[in-house]
Order: structure tokens, then C-alpha cells, then sequence
């Protein structure tokens, strides 16, 4: 009976958070609150180490370099996270049961509200060093990135066909030549592709980890973050554009030099090639295809891999087949780990509510709610724009296959763009013109995630059989019949997909877009972020608890009352392959 | 020398099979006391339907998978895993997308610690035997499916197996390219030039059987059990237009249609593979009425004999007998010794207007399929006259493995729709009795 917990069976499904979604929900606030208790006793006031940030352009490329290592060091991080955490999640049925919905809460946390918290442990963990701070910021990163990739790593691993793992019990291949034979191949264009995705969101935490403020501690690490952070310090519009365009250079780099050779590169492991997907195309591999150096250097660590991968590495016991005796043994084991995980869940709820409790009173719960629940009419007001904007431009786009292929890259490349470094000039705008920061800072929510949307309805559009239109053309079905008949259910999977991402990048971005400075001017909007915002610059630890628990329960809530069933209803109906 | 000749290379002994449903129960039988042996020298056919048990016996003998009871045992020793002197070809080929043929055919030797000259030496050569020259740096996706099944056959010869097991490996390509495949086979066969002992294939196409075989086990399904050996003993190449491979074509046809004997009553009183126990194919009620019709007319007025029937429609018998059997379910029709014949009200089916017809299936939808009647009783039961999926589909899966389950409940709602008996509303999951209007 407990298995199926876990296996979705296409019918009866459901969707409402269960047990397992508020054990892994307690556990993971009981794990900050316990980094909290545990780094405030290690160093009382903190030694943030001395940076030596200055607004000379001529830095500017070096800063970009600091940013762009700190991001890899991020994505190392999260690949080991994804090659540990999500195989094992994968092959132990017991691990899978906690593992996943841990997985499935930490994906909607609003990581940044935590900034705080990871600042102020790694600091404790190398007191007066800048390793700390750079731990921190790559932390921050980090946990932006790692939840996607661990999540479709997880779900390839799961689905790999059952032939094919037949075969690689008949060829006899040991567990780790059929993890690196079959299974990491077979999920890697879905590997690859979250990989870029994460990546691209990252740029957006690398801004906003890099120069952080808790309480009277400061921490800026040499980087185009704390570069921005300088300039709006000291009111320099000049070097707010020189960060963007300097952003713009970097992006362009990483597009072309990394995530269109690699999307090209991953083509190769798909198991079908559909007909309606664009052959990739890259420079880049096109290049590395022709030089005879390159493939010389590249060869070595190939074929290190290669045989790396053939490794037997076989544990010395044998794993046989299970027996009725063995099966009793697996239950009560069962029983057991079940019973191990609701006592820490116990426990866990049991330390949240009582640091929170011995702080604050009901009161401030209570303002917690409201000041979401207008965050949360802001990210849906946002959303509704965005689409309306953003879906018959990104139909009309895709139905031409010419503009398609130019704009698509594109917008993917928008996504990419970290949208704070945009932020001081629209603070400069709203101050300038005392615009109502309510109204006018929520655009800063959007600005970043709607290319999401926009880029998802060109591919959705893209795909749309030429078929279905010219049925739609013959029996002469316009205007609005031809939008709601036609073309919006045809795209709907698609577009779920785009606004979904789009509305989990959008209450991350809350946290830092409500409360925005311009020297010693504030703007702050009222919700929750500007609340997370004000208590991190203050360094009220159970404010900044509460407030980030109210705002994941919030956000968990509506993708499981909002977007999943949208996306089902998507998968289900509205396919067309 | 006489020893080998009596001796069994592979023996299966009393083999069991259950489904293990999704909470780790074991429920209804898939395999029952099956036994048989593969001597030196021999091509042995294992001919079912689908859901006869074969590929899950293929399975069993592979070491792929562990019977519930019974041993399989290899030169007498019992198998508990896959070994190394067994080699399977599978369906789909099954071969890593990301890897080129050569690398395809070399993997199973890599991974035994074979060194990289030798084991490159080996694969070139079997690549060699099964006519891929020149395809070594070909990828899968660029191969036609008869290509890649021929990469399926030289990563299983490459090992240097004795014994090779095939499953089904000519039945997802197209006519001519699994005739040619069939014939190249054997040839190799023939000449010796392959290194096995024996081939043990699952098919469930019975010219096949019969045009490569030495000895045919028919397993009957609902439990699979082999229910007739039949001995091939035409000399290779055999010719499918002679009279006794039509002769013994025929007969398999029979054996196979031959209306099996009333069903014991288990100790509960029921029937086991009837009530709700009872899996239904996916057969579409388009294809129900094209069958019917065409039974009907000339020149079957009727009464039609299934090969005959089978060979005008291109149909292997995963094809015909299922919708043939759904008929028999319905007693629109009877099978008997490899005919089908009409009954009265599959003539009076044939007769009738749609609207008609649909209440004449609806009728005897609910009176010969347990499951239909027992849906549209509750519905009847209820004051809100709805019932939710889930609650039959649980029911279904005491008795089958899941995705069985699934398949039966689709198709009850197809088959329920057309009779009207009932409605169903897939994004609520519901049966109801309101058809929208």
C-alpha cells in the first residue's frame, strides 16, 4: 500500500501536499533554524572580511571573471548534488520516499530570503576570511540551480526503458557501468537542458549574493554584483550601465561559447528524434568538428572517461533475488524508516514553533499572510499581464518558422539576463517621477521571467501541425474562434510549462524587487518580499524564518492547487503528439 | 556423442509465475507448471498469444526475471541471474542510442573485462556474419529497423553464447525485411557458422514457427501453460506453399483456436478468468463491426477460415485472434477447429442501422461482460447515478497486474460508449449515465 504513495498511477491521482510534502516542509525549516542557533553562537558579531571593490571600469572585466567562476563553482556543486542525491533517491525506495518531496518543497522555497542565514553560517564557519563569503555566495547559487537538475536526473533515472535496462542485465554490466553505459547517457538531454536553465536563472543569485548586508554586517566580494551594489551606493548611473553592458557580454559568451554547444552536443543521446524539433545548430561545435588540436586535447580526457566507465566496481556481496523471508525483513525496515522520519518530522515542527514562538506573537503571523497574500495577487496580476502581452506575440512569432528560429535564441537569451541589474534604473525612473512604488516596483517581478513565457509559446506555436491550420483555414475559422478553438488549447502545454517557471522565478524575485535602494533613497512596495528584505537588513533572524516559511507555503500551495492540475490538464487533453 | 544427444542443454522445470501487484501482493497466475527442455542442435518455437506468458518465460529462462516456483537449470546447474552462455535478442533491438554500432556490438564484451583489441577483433567479425559491413560508425537512428535488429543479432552472437533466445525479433519490422532477416538467419544457421547450440524463439506468428522451427510449444493463455508440442521435421528451406507446411499451419491454427474446456469453478464459486477477473483486449468496436461485416459478406457468408482470413488481411494473430475472441466473448461468433462462424445475433448485427446495432452491443455487453454489467449496476444503484474509475480500476488490479488493469478499463469505456451503456468524463475519471447532449 505504501509504495503507492509514490507511483503516480495515471488515474485517481491527487494533488493536494500530503504527509510526506510537511514532514520534508518541517525538516527543511528545522534545518535553517538550527543553522541559525548553531552560527550565532560561533561568532557573535560577525567578521565580514575587507573587500576592495571600486567603481574603475577597468576592473570590470576581472569582476566579471570572479562572477562568472563563482557560477561554475555553483553548477560543479549542483552536478555532484544530482549525481548523489537523485541516484540515490532513484535506486533506494526508502530514500525516494523522503528525498523527493524534500526535493519537491526546497524547489519552491524562496531560496533568497535564506540569504541571510547561509551568509551568516559560512562567515561563522571562516571567520575574517573571504572563503566563507565566496561559500556563501556560491551556496546561495547553488541552491537556485540544483533542485531542477536533481529532479529530471531523478526522473530519467526512473524511466529509463525497460528494454534497455533488460539489456544491460543480459550484457551482465556491473551497477556502475550500467550508471555511466545506460543510465547517465540516457538522462542526459534532460540533464543538459535543466543544467542551462538553472544556469541562466543563477546569473540572477550570483548578482544578489555577491553583496549582501545582515544586520551591521557587510559582505562584498569582488564581482559584477557588488560592482552594482557600489554604484548604486554612490548614485553612479554611468556604472550601472557599464555592469549591464558588461552582463550583456557575459551572457552572449556563456550562450554561445556553453549552452548552444552543449544543447547541440546532447542531441545525440535522445532515444527518439522527433520530426518537429530544430536540429540545433552551434558555431562553436561546428568549429570544434574541424580543428584536428582541439579533438587531440579533447581525446585524452575522453577516453579517460571511457574507460572510467567500464570500471566494474562490484561490492564483494552479491544482490540475489529477493526471498519471502527477505520481504518481512524489507517491511519491518519499512515500518522502521517511516516511523524514524515522522519522529524528526515531530521534532523538527515541534523546534520551528518554538523559535519562532519565544520571538514573535500571533500578530506578526497574522501581517506575515497578508503581506503574501498581496505578494501573491502581485506575481498573479503579473503573470496575467505578461500572458496577454506575451502569448499572441509569441503565436504570431511562431507560426512564422523563419522569425522563430531567430527570436527563440533570443528570448532564451533574455531569460538569462539577470533582470536586477536592470532594477536601479527603474528605482531612478519611480523616484524621479514619485510613481507609486506599490504599482510600479511589482513590474520588476516579471521583468525578468516573462521571456519564459514569450519563448515557450514560440516553441509550442512552432510545433502546432501545419494540419490543424489549414483544417482552421478551410473551414474559414477567424478571429476569436481561431484564438480559443485553435490556437491557445494547441499551445496550452507549452504555455503552462513558460508561466509556471515564470511564476516560481517571479516570487524569488519578489524578495529582492519590493525593497530596492538608490543610495540613501529606499522604495519599498508592501508585501512580503520588502518584509524578508527589511528584516535581512536588519538581521532579525525569526522574522526572516517566518516570513520565508509563510511565503513557501504560499508558493508550494499554488503550484499544487494552480499549475499542476493546469499541466495535467495540459498532458491530458491537450497534446497533440 | 549419445550423451549430448539426450542430455538437455537447458532445462525448465515446473515453472510458476504470479503477478506481484503494486503493493507487493502476489495475485493471479501468469505462468503455470510449465516444463520443457532445449536439446543441441535445435530451433524450439515458443508459440502464444499475447498474454500467454511467453516473453515472460523467455525471461525466466534468460535469468531476467525469477519464477515464483519451479527452477530453470543450465547443463544442470540452477539459473539464479543472467549468465553468460545465454544471449537475448530483444523486439525493439534495444540498442544505446548514443552508442555507434560497433560500440553497440562491443559493450557486452567491454564490460566482462574483454581486452580492447580482442574484444574490437570479435566485433568486427560478427558485424561481418550478420552483413553490416560498413555500417561500424553508423549510429541507430540512422539505421532502418531491419539494420538495427540486425546490431541486436551481432551484440548476442558476439559473446559467443550456446544458447540464443529471441524475442519476438521479427515482429516489429515490416514483411519483406523480416523475411529476409528470417532467411539470413537460418542460413547461417544451416551452414554452422554461428557459434550456438540452440535458439529458443518467442513468436506469435505462426508461419514463422513453422518455416524456422524444429519443435513448436503452443502455450494457451490465462495462466500460460503449454497446451501441445508440435515436431516440425520439413527440410530446410522449407517451402510455405507446400502442402505440408500448410498442413501443419493449419493444424497450429486449430490447436490454437480449439474452444477450451469449461472452466473449473475455483473454491469461491467463481470462474477463474471470468467476473471481474476477466482481462479484455484493446480492440476497437470499429474493428469489432469490420470483422463481423466481413464475415458476412462473400465469399465467407459466414462462416471463414481463420488462416485464410488472417492471410487476405495481412493479420498476424495478435491481430485477428483478439477481435476474433471479443466476438466469441460477445457471442456474436464462435470459433471452433479454426473457423469463425457468425451466431444469430452477429447475423442480425450485420443486418441492423447504427442505432440499432448500438443497442444490440449494448445488450450483450451487459450480459456477457461482467465488468460492464457491474459498472452500470452501481450507476443504476446510486441516486446521483456517478461512480468513480478508481474504484473499478482497484478492483481490476486484485486480479491482474496493473497496466492489464488499465488496458481492461479502457477498454470497457470504448466498448461502453458505443453501446451506450454507459458515459465516461476522462477529465473527472467518472462513470456517469448522462450523455452530454
Amino acid at each position: 500500500m505504501s509504495s503507492r504513495i509514490v507511483a503516480l498511477a495515471s488515474i485517481g491521482r491527487k494533488t493536494l501536499p500530503n504527509q510526506f510534502d510537511l514532514i520534508a516542509l518541517a525538516l527543511i525549516f528545522a534545518g535553517f533554524v538550527a543553522l541559525v542557533h548553531g552560527s550565532r553562537g560561533m561568532v557573535v558579531p560577525l567578521q565580514a572580511p575587507q573587500s576592495s571593490v571600486t567603481l574603475d571600469y577597468a576592473n570590470l572585466p576581472y569582476y566579471a571573471l570572479r562572477t562568472t567562476l563563482r557560477m561554475f563553482a555553483a553548477i560543479l556543486c549542483s552536478l555532484v548534488f544530482t549525481f548523489t542525491y537523485a541516484t540515490w533517491a532513484a535506486k533506494s525506495r526508502r530514500a525516494e520516499r523522503f528525498l523527493i518531496p524534500i526535493l519537491d518543497v526546497l524547489q519552491s522555497v524562496p531560496i533568497l530570503g535564506f540569504l541571510s542565514f547561509t551568509v551568516t553560517f559560512f562567515l561563522g564557519l571562516f571567520p575574517g576570511s573571504t572563503f566563507g563569503a565566496e561559500c556563501a555566495a556560491i551556496f546561495a547559487i547553488f541552491t537556485s540551480q540544483a533542485w531542477n537538475m536533481a529532479f529530471s536526473f531523478y526522473q530519467s533515472l526512473r524511466n529509463v526503458p525497460h528494454e534497455l535496462n533488460e539489456v544491460a542485465n543480459s550484457l551482465l554490466l556491473s551497477p556502475w557501468q550500467r550508471f555511466w553505459q545506460l543510465e547517465t547517457p540516457y538522462a542526459m538531454p534532460g540533464l543538459i537542458w535543466n543544467t542551462m536553465m538553472s544556469m541562466s536563472g543563477g546569473w540572477f543569485f550570483v548578482v544578489a549574493s555577491e553583496a549582501i548586508s545582515v544586520g551591521n554586517t557587510t559582505v562584498n566580494l569582488p564581482g559584477i554584483g557588488s560592482y552594482l551594489a557600489l554604484a548604486i551606493d554612490h548614485k553612479r548611473i554611468d556604472a550601472v550601465f557599464a555592469a549591464i553592458l558588461t552582463m550583456l557580454i557575459v551572457i552572449i559568451a556563456y550562450d554561445q561559447l556553453l549552452f548552444r554547444p552543449l544543447v547541440t552536443f546532447s542531441s545525440r543521446f535522445r532515444v527518439e528524434l522527433s520530426a518537429g524539433e530544430l536540429e540545433q545548430r552551434s558555431w562553436v561545435i561546428q568549429l570544434f568538428r574541424r580543428t584536428y588540436l582541439l579533438r587531440a586535447i579533447v581525446a585524452v580526457p575522453t577516453r579517460l572517461f571511457q574507460s572510467m566507465a567500464l570500471w566494474r566496481l562490484e561490492l564483494p556481496f552479491h544482490a540475489e533475488f529477493s526471498t519471502e523471508a527477505n520481504r518481512w525483513k524489507e517491511r519491518i525496515f519499512d515500518f522502521l524508516w517511516i516511523g524514524t522520519g515522522l519522529v524528526a518530522a515531530a521534532l523538527a515542527i515541534g523546534l520551528v514553533y518554538r523559535y519562532v514562538s519565544a520571538n514573535l506573537t500571533f500578530s506578526e503571523f497574522a501581517l506575515t499572510v497578508w503581506l503574501t497574500f498581496l505578494t501573491m495577487l502581485r506575481v498573479i496580476a503579473l503573470i496575467v499581464l505578461a500572458s496577454l502581452v506575451w502569448v499572441p506575440i509569441g503565436v504570431l512569432i511562431g507560426l512564422n518558422a523563419r522569425l522563430a528560429e531567430t527570436i527563440q535564441p533570443l528570448a532564451q537569451f533574455l531569460a538569462a539576463f539577470p533582470a536586477n541589474v536592470l532594477f536601479p534604473i527603474a528605482v531612478v525612473m519611480i523616484l524621479r517621477f514619485s510613481l507609486n512604488p506599490d504599482i510600479w516596483l511589482s513590474f520588476l517581478i516579471i521583468f525578468g521571467t516573462q521571456w519564459y513565457i514569450l519563448f515557450n509559446v514560440v516553441g509550442g506555436a512552432s510545433a502546432f501541425p501545419n494540419d490543424l491550420r489549414e483544417v482552421a483555414a478551410s473551414f474559414r475559422i477567424r478571429g476569436l474562434d481561431w484564438w480559443l478553438e485553435v490556437i491557445l488549447p494547441g499551445i496550452f502545454p507549452y504555455y503552462v510549462t513558460g508561466a509556471l517557471t515564470a511564476s516560481g522565478g517571479s516570487w524569488n524575485a519578489a524578495i529582492v524587487a519590493e525593497y530596492v535602494k538608490w543610495g540613501n533613497d529606499t522604495v519599498k512596495a508592501h508585501g512580503i518580499g520588502a518584509y524578508i528584505a527589511t528584516a535581512t537588513a536588519a538581521g532579525d533572524y525569526p522574522k526572516i524564518v517566518l516570513g520565508v516559511a509563510v511565503m513557501s507555503v504560499f508558493v508550494i500551495l499554488f503550484n499544487r492547487l494552480l499549475w499542476r492540475p493546469l499541466s495535467r490538464l495540459g498532458e491530458r487533453r491537450l497534446r497533440l503528439d | 556423442m549419445l550423451d549430448t544427444t539426450l542430455k538437455p542443454l537447458l532445462e525448465v522445470r515446473d515453472v510458476c509465475q504470479s503477478y506481484v501487484t503494486g503493493s507487493g501482493d502476489v495475485g493471479a497466475l501468469v505462468l503455470d507448471h510449465v516444463s520443457l527442455s532445449l536439446k543441441d542442435g535445435e530451433i524450439v518455437g515458443l508459440l502464444g498469444r499475447s498474454g500467454s506468458g511467453k516473453s515472460s518465460l523467455l525471461r525466466i529462462i534468460s535469468g531476467l526475471a525469477k519464477p515464483t516456483d519451479g527452477e530453470v537449470t543450465f547443463r544442470g546447474e540452477v539459473v539464479r541471474g543472467p549468465f553468460e552462455e545465454i544471449a537475448m535478442v530483444f523486439q525493439s533491438a534495444a540498442l544505446f542510442p548514443w552508442l555507434s554500432v560497433l560500440a553497440n556490438v562491443e559493450l557486452g564484451l567491454r564490460a566482462k573485462k574483454v581486452p580492447e583489441r580482442e574484444a574490437r577483433a570479435r566485433a568486427v567479425r560478427a558485424i561481418d556474419l550478420i552483413g553490416l559491413d560498413g555500417f561500424e560508425s553508423a549510429f541507430p537512428k540512422e539505421l532502418s529497423g531491419g539494420m538495427r535488429q540486425r546490431v541486436g543479432f551481432a551484440r548476442a552472437l558476439v559473446v559467443n553464447p550456446e544458447i540464443l533466445l529471441m524475442d519476438e525479433p521479427f515482429s516489429a519490422l515490416d514483411v519483406l525485411t523480416a523475411e529476409t532477416l528470417r532467411t539470413d538467419l537460418l542460413d547461417l544457421w544451416i551452414e554452422g557458422r554461428m557459434p550456438i547450440k540452440s535458439i529458443l524463439m518467442v513468436t506469435h506468428n505462426i508461419e514463422e514457427a513453422v518455416l524456422m522451427c524444429n519443435r513448436i510449444l503452443v502455450l494457451a493463455s490465462n495462466p500460460g501453460r503449454i497446451s501441445a508440442e508440435i515436431q516440425v521435421n520439413l527440410p530446410h528451406p522449407r517451402n510455405r506453399l507446400a502442402s505440408e507446411f500448410r498442413q501443419t499451419v493449419d493444424r497450429i491454427y486449430a490447436l490454437m483456436t480449439r474452444r477450451t474446456e469449461p472452466a473449473q469453478p475455483s473454491h469461491d464459486g467463481t470462474f477463474p478468468g471470468l467476473g471481474l477477473g476477466m482481462g479484455l483486449p484493446k480492440v476497437s468496436t470499429n474493428l469489432l463491426a469490420g470483422l463481423i461485416e466481413t464475415i458476412a459478406a462473400p465469399p465467407y457468408k459466414g462462416r471463414a477460415d481463420m488462416p485464410a482470413l488472417a492471410e487476405h488481411y495481412q493479420m498476424e494473430i495478435d491481430d485477428l485472434f483478439p477481435v476474433a475472441e471479443t466476438l466469441q466473448l460477445l457471442r456474436f461468433a464462435e470459433i471452433e477447429e479454426g473457423d469463425i462462424k457468425l451466431t444469430a445475433a452477429g447475423l442480425r448485427f450485420v443486418e441492423a442501422d447504427v442505432d440499432v446495432r448500438k443497442k444490440l452491443f449494448g445488450d450483450h455487453l451487459r450480459a456477457y461482460v461482467p465488468l460492464a454489467a457491474r459498472i452500470r449496476m452501481v450507476l443504476d444503484e446510486r441516486p446521483s447515478h456517478v461512480a468513480r474509475a478508481a474504484r473499478f480500476l482497484e478492483e481490476l488490479e486484485d486480479n491482474m497486474s496493473e497496466d492489464y488493469a488499465e488496458q481492461t478499463l479502457k477498454s470497457v469505456i470504448d466498448w461502453g460508449r458505443y453501446g451506450e451503456l454507459f458515459a465516461y468524463d476522462e477529465t473527472s475519471e467518472t462513470f456517469s449515465l448522462e450523455n452530454p447532449a
